[in-house]
């Protein structure tokens, strides 16, 4: 592909371009570093590097689970409220160590998983209404098993050590996060199953007719949702020292947000692993660097202005859209007027 | 295929009445729901009962309407509960500010007539961009759902606003011939938008946009105006919804107006009948999903279940309704 088009005269300003474009959610993410780190002294500081990882591992592993099912182009409302269930369980489950505190609350994202499957694959309920069934019940079960109270967690046991400890002077959720990155990038472009989810969101009945198991597939990606969001609630517990059943939500929407921004499509079949969490990262640093700014003096800015600034930010990436990539480049044309026909725009 | 073979073996009248309660289910399950609590809740049939459940519906019901318009188009809005927010914000901000205060009729008037009209631009500004970006609906509400709720704590600087303004609280507290207020404004909402949907040129506009989006763009139907119109009126009655709130809670806390409700509407609109896909939408049917998810939740309350259960088997029954209607289109 790219000889071809080096052979139709495309010069490598062109070619960086489209790589740009193509990737520009790491640009954008390289260049709010940038600016951080040349404006701010402690920015790149590595308490500063540890908190905003440590924090934003929960959303990294909700982010990631919403990548896989938008990718079969559904989409899972329930991430939050069973984040928040997974961390009243493994709250309650504590006492009895690490192990069985995390295996609780996994259980019961996975419990909340195969009903969402369940919902979406033998019902035929659409995934927005299936997944926002899921959410409620999670919520009220929650809620139910905490008595509306915030549960503590068993300080003796270690449990705590999972969310607030470290392993090699980094702290273990950001290697959870990593390590499940790791394996979803793995999963989605080295195994037949990451093939199966792209195809079936590209193409459900195509995919069905070539033999795939199309309704496997979504089953699965709706399971795997809901055990990597029930890891974020394991994570949460651990981390804060507290289930918490009333927290979560708006996290599904967050972690969508993060998925759209990493330049996933909603439409389903086309989506990337690595560049969710540079997603779910830009979002993470504009608080940061929103702190950072008012401890400049120069300006106040309320946490308030968190949300309004990650929507302007939404809308711009969703502005520039997939077509970036030939927007810079016929932009560079513009400057150098000499570049022959390439091809493909006019 | 095999619920097919059953109902042809099954007699003439068997077929009468399952036909029947497959085109009334959510009518039959109101009346079924009525039926029980007057039998089992005590003190059921009381106007205190009635007053209660259709106050509490009606911020529902009154948002339900504008998103059962934007469902129809095959769209969602997901900035409903912002949109309240900001609403909800600018109000008491004009009356309480020194120019309400000084001129107290005109600013209680602005105060109704600025908000809903910010809230629709909001809305408008939506449909434009959804339609102007070609982005999908979800993705184009989810940036004011964010923002939204961001701009009305930003306005208010997070704080909880009190105050006491009787001519404002009208739209939340007045009772005429004995009803509240916001349920006339509900019932006007529902009959208005039920008639344009089936009687005005707009109204098959929207149907005809949902249904075949392609098709109604060839036979010459303004697609982008119709949606960017359904966008407007969402976030009008989400500034509508807004100011009840606030007005019933004699203050304005952006945090908390209008959360979760985005889903709450939704929830209503599916199990009243409308199809998510588009194209087909019973503004009725929201009215009727509505009334049965709070009065499913207040007879749980009133019977002593938990309002986490009820939580349950809210989610339990948005389920249920939504299966059984796409087994009776599958039929």
């Amino acid at each position: 592909m790219s000889d071809t088009r080096i052979a139709h005269g495309e010069s490598p300003l062109d070619r960086l371009f489209a790589l740009l474009g193509r990737h520009r959610v790491l640009v954008a993410l390289a260049l709010l570093l940038l600016f951080g780190a040349l404006r701010y002294d402690n920015f790149l500081g590595l308490f500063n590097i540890l908190t905003v990882l440590r924090y934003n591992s929960m959303f990294a592993l909700t982010a990631l689970g919403m990548c896989f099912v938008i990718m079969t182009g559904g989409i899972d409302l329930s991430v939050g409220t069973t984040a928040a269930l997974a961390s009243v369980v493994s709250a309650i489950l504590s006492p009895m160590g690490m192990i069985p505190g995390t295996l609780g609350g996994l259980g019961v994202g996975l419990a909340v998983g195969v009903i969402n499957g369940f919902m979406v694959t033998k019902l035929r309920i659409l995934p927005f209404i299936a997944t926002l069934a899921g959410m409620l019940m999670a919520s009220g079960t929650a809620l139910l098993l905490a008595n509306n109270e915030t549960v503590s967690v068993s300080y003796e046991s270690g449990f705590t050590g999972l969310g607030q400890g470290d392993f090699l002077a980094i702290p273990a959720p950001a290697w959870i996060a990593l390590a499940a990155y790791i394996y979803g990038s793995v999963l989605l472009n080295f195994t037949a199953f990451g093939r199966h989810v792209l195809a079936v969101g590209g193409n459900e009945e195509a995919a069905r007719l070539m033999g795939l198991p199309a309704n496997r597939v979504k089953f699965l990606v709706y399971v795997q949702s809901s055990v990597f969001a029930s890891l974020a609630g394991v994570i949460l517990a651990s981390q804060f020292g507290a289930g918490q059943p009333a927290e979560g939500v708006g996290w599904e929407l967050f972690s969508i947000a993060a998925v759209v921004v990493g330049g996933t499509l909603l439409t389903g079949g086309v989506g990337s692993v690595a560049t969710t969490l540079a997603g779910v990262l830009l979002l993470g640093l504009i608080f940061n660097v929103l702190n950072f700014e008012n401890g400049m003096g120069w300006i106040s800015l309320s946490a308030y202005w968190q949300s309004v600034v990650r929507g302007v930010f939404l809308m711009v990436v969703v502005m520039a859209g997939p077509g970036t990539g030939k927007g810079l480049r016929r932009l560079a044309m513009g400057t150098k007027a000499t570049v022959g026909p390439d091809g493909d725009e006019p | 295929m095999l619920e097919a073979v059953k109902s042809y073996a099954a007699s003439p009248q068997m077929q009468g009445l399952s036909k029947f309660l497959r085109k009334y289910a959510t009518s039959v399950a109101l009346v079924l729901l009525l039926i029980f609590n007057f039998a089992v809740t005590p003190h059921f049939a009381t106007m205190q009962t009635l007053n209660v459940n259709l106050t509490q519906v009606a911020t529902i019901v009154i948002v339900a309407v504008g998103m059962t318009l934007v469902i129809a188009t095959g769209g969602i809005d997901l900035s409903v509960g912002s949109l309240m927010a900001i609403s909800g914000a600018l109000a008491p901000l004009i009356f309480l500010s020194h120019f309400g205060k000084t001129n107290l009729a005109l600013g209680v008037a602005l105060a109704f007539v600025v908000p809903v009209v910010v809230a629709g631009l909001f809305g408008l500004f939506n449909g434009w961009f959804i339609t102007r970006f070609r982005v999908q609906p979800i993705v184009g509400t989810l940036i004011l759902f964010i923002a939204g709720r961001g701009i009305g704590q930003v306005l208010t600087n997070g704080n909880l606003q009190p105050f006491k303004n009787p001519s404002f609280q009208v739209i939340g507290l007045s009772r005429p011939f004995g009803i509240p207020v916001q349920v006339i404004i509900m019932v006007i909402l529902v009959v208005v938008a039920a008639w344009m949907l089936r009687r005005t040129l707009f109204g098959r506009q929207i149907l005809a946009v949902g249904g075949n989006e392609k098709a109604a763009r060839l036979s010459g139907i303004p697609v982008a105006w119709v949606k960017r119109g359904v966008y407007a009126i969402s976030g009008l009655c989400a500034g509508v919804a807004g100011l009840v709130v606030v007005a019933i809670n004699s203050s304005s806390d952006a945090n908390l107006v209008g959360l979760g409700m985005e889903l709450d509407a939704i929830a209503a609109v599916a199990v009243g009948g409308t199809l998510l896909s588009g194209g087909q939408a019973t503004i009725v049917g929201s009215l009727l999903g509505a009334l049965i998810i709070q009065l499913l939740r207040y007879t749980m309350l009133a019977n002593g279940v938990p309002d986490a259960a009820a939580l349950v088997v809210k989610g339990a029954i948005i389920a249920i309704a939504v299966w059984m209607q796409r087994r009776n289109v599958a039929t």
